[in-house]
């Protein structure tokens, strides 16, 4: 690992303030990804900004949603008893990232705004249409990912809560990597009165995406013989040493039908 | 140079590191707790688990800084100081859940977590999950999961209760 230097700010204005004060400088979160990718020296920030004690973790439970702080981790998300109220697929999402010690440090807000294409979290606020409120502004899931690793988030802009609206039924499905436990393909569905959303993460080349052609289908007939014909281009799914970009186009119909069949 | 001032098993130290410097790096060369391993360095083997702040953590993938204040165990921490074994140890000698025993302290910490936040119970499917972080590369797990299955009413003071799934 390159040398960096290290403040801990103790509020998002402050944290805020050293992002802005220097181009080089790199917000830490819960570290799952930033540690190891400095400890590759794949980055070098000058100086890496811990958001640890900027107050931004905590459950809320709204009238018809649920906000989550963006240094709440993994696990505190799993085991809310809120969370699994209001929105049950969504603590399972979480129950299910990596394993039990990652979960205990890794955060929804890094998650998003590392925006990594297998990472899980995408799959849940796209498909759920979330809000991303930031320290600038409140962002819609569908403008917020913008291809793999990419986000509107500007420089010296920070997560601070994710806004999930509560859907009639939902439920998420993930072909994970045995090893890593990043999903090879993983399906959200979400069931609401307008309509159902469908994010697919693991599989495109541009990272998480909406399913069009399975929203129409199921949002006509929520079942899992509506998808049943419905293909997915290989021409757009990755392919890699765990899984070709047929293969690949293949999972997110089997993981779509599954999740569909699951929704509660 | 950055100073450090954290708790580990329960003994309080102050530490010169470099804000790059690992929290298993800490324990390891700054303070001499070898018990502490680095199997893959990856945070995929679970060799160096501790806990922090009583919460099972892999400590290669956590900077010395973010450490301050908190209150660390480590493997060495376990143990009376008359010597007398934590159940968990206990477990893991009684049913040989150990062969070469590298990734047994990062096993053993990680267990002792799973069994503290399980008090309702644990199936051996869920202690078999709850091992995800932690990779045995000679004994296999089945020793290691009979091991945990056998410590829960020795931590809980109890009869295990069937665990619902």
């Amino acid at each position: 690992m390159y040398d960096f230097a290290y403040q801990k700010p103790g509020s998002v204005a402050d944290a805020v303030k050293a992002l802005a004060a220097d181009p080089e400088a790199k917000a830490l979160a819960g570290g799952m990804t930033l540690i190891p990718v400095l400890k590759q020296r794949l980055n070098h920030p000058s100086v890496v900004v811990d958001l640890a004690k900027t107050g931004l973790s905590g459950i809320t439970a709204g009238a018809g949603s649920v906000t989550i702080g963006a240094m709440t981790t993994h696990a505190a998300v799993a085991a809310s008893a809120e969370v699994r109220r209001i929105i049950p697929a969504l603590a399972a999402l979480a129950g299910g990232i990596g394993d039990e010690q990652v979960r205990h440090r890794g955060t929804i807000g890094g998650s998003l705004a590392n925006d990594d294409p297998a990472a899980d979290y995408p799959a849940a606020a796209l498909a759920l249409g979330a809000t991303i409120t930031t320290n600038k502004r409140a962002i819609a899931a569908d403008d917020f990912f913008q291809g793999m690793f990419t986000t509107a988030l500007e420089a010296d802009e920070i997560i601070t809560s994710v806004t999930f609206p509560a859907p009639a039924a939902a439920n998420y499905q993930k072909f994970r990597n045995p090893a890593s436990r990043y999903a090879i393909v993983g399906v959200f569905v979400a069931r609401f009165p307008a309509g159902v959303r469908v994010a697919v993460t693991g599989a495109g080349q541009g990272g998480v995406f909406r399913h069009a052609a399975m929203e129409a289908a199921l949002s006509a007939n929520f079942s899992p013989d509506a998808i049943a014909a419905v293909t997915t281009p290989a021409g757009d799914m990755n392919s890699d040493i765990h899984a070709s970009a047929e293969y690949r186009a293949h999972l997110v119909g089997v993981m779509a039908r599954r999740a569909v069949a699951a929704a509660s | 140079m950055p100073q450090v001032s954290l708790t580990v098993n329960g003994t309080q130290h102050t530490v010169e590191v470099e804000n790059r410097t690992l929290l298993v790096e800490l324990l390891r060369e700054k303070i001499g707790l070898t018990g502490t391993h680095v199997g893959c360095d990856t945070s995929q083997c679970g060799a160096c688990v501790v806990h922090v702040d009583g919460t099972s953590v892999k400590s290669c993938t956590m900077l010395a800084v973010q450490a301050e204040g908190a209150n660390v165990t480590t493997i060495e921490g376990l143990a009376a100081a008359d010597g007398t074994l934590h159940p968990m140890q206990e477990m893991f000698r009684e049913h040989h859940a150990l062969q070469c025993g590298f990734c047994t302290p990062g096993m053993v910490m990680s267990a002792i977590d799973l069994v503290q936040s399980h008090p309702e119970g644990l199936s051996e499917h869920q202690i078999r999950e709850g091992l995800e972080g932690n990779l045995c590369r000679c004994t296999g797990y089945h020793n290691i999961v009979k091991a945990i299955a056998a410590a829960w009413p020795l931590m809980h003071g109890k009869t295990m209760p069937a665990a619902a799934e």
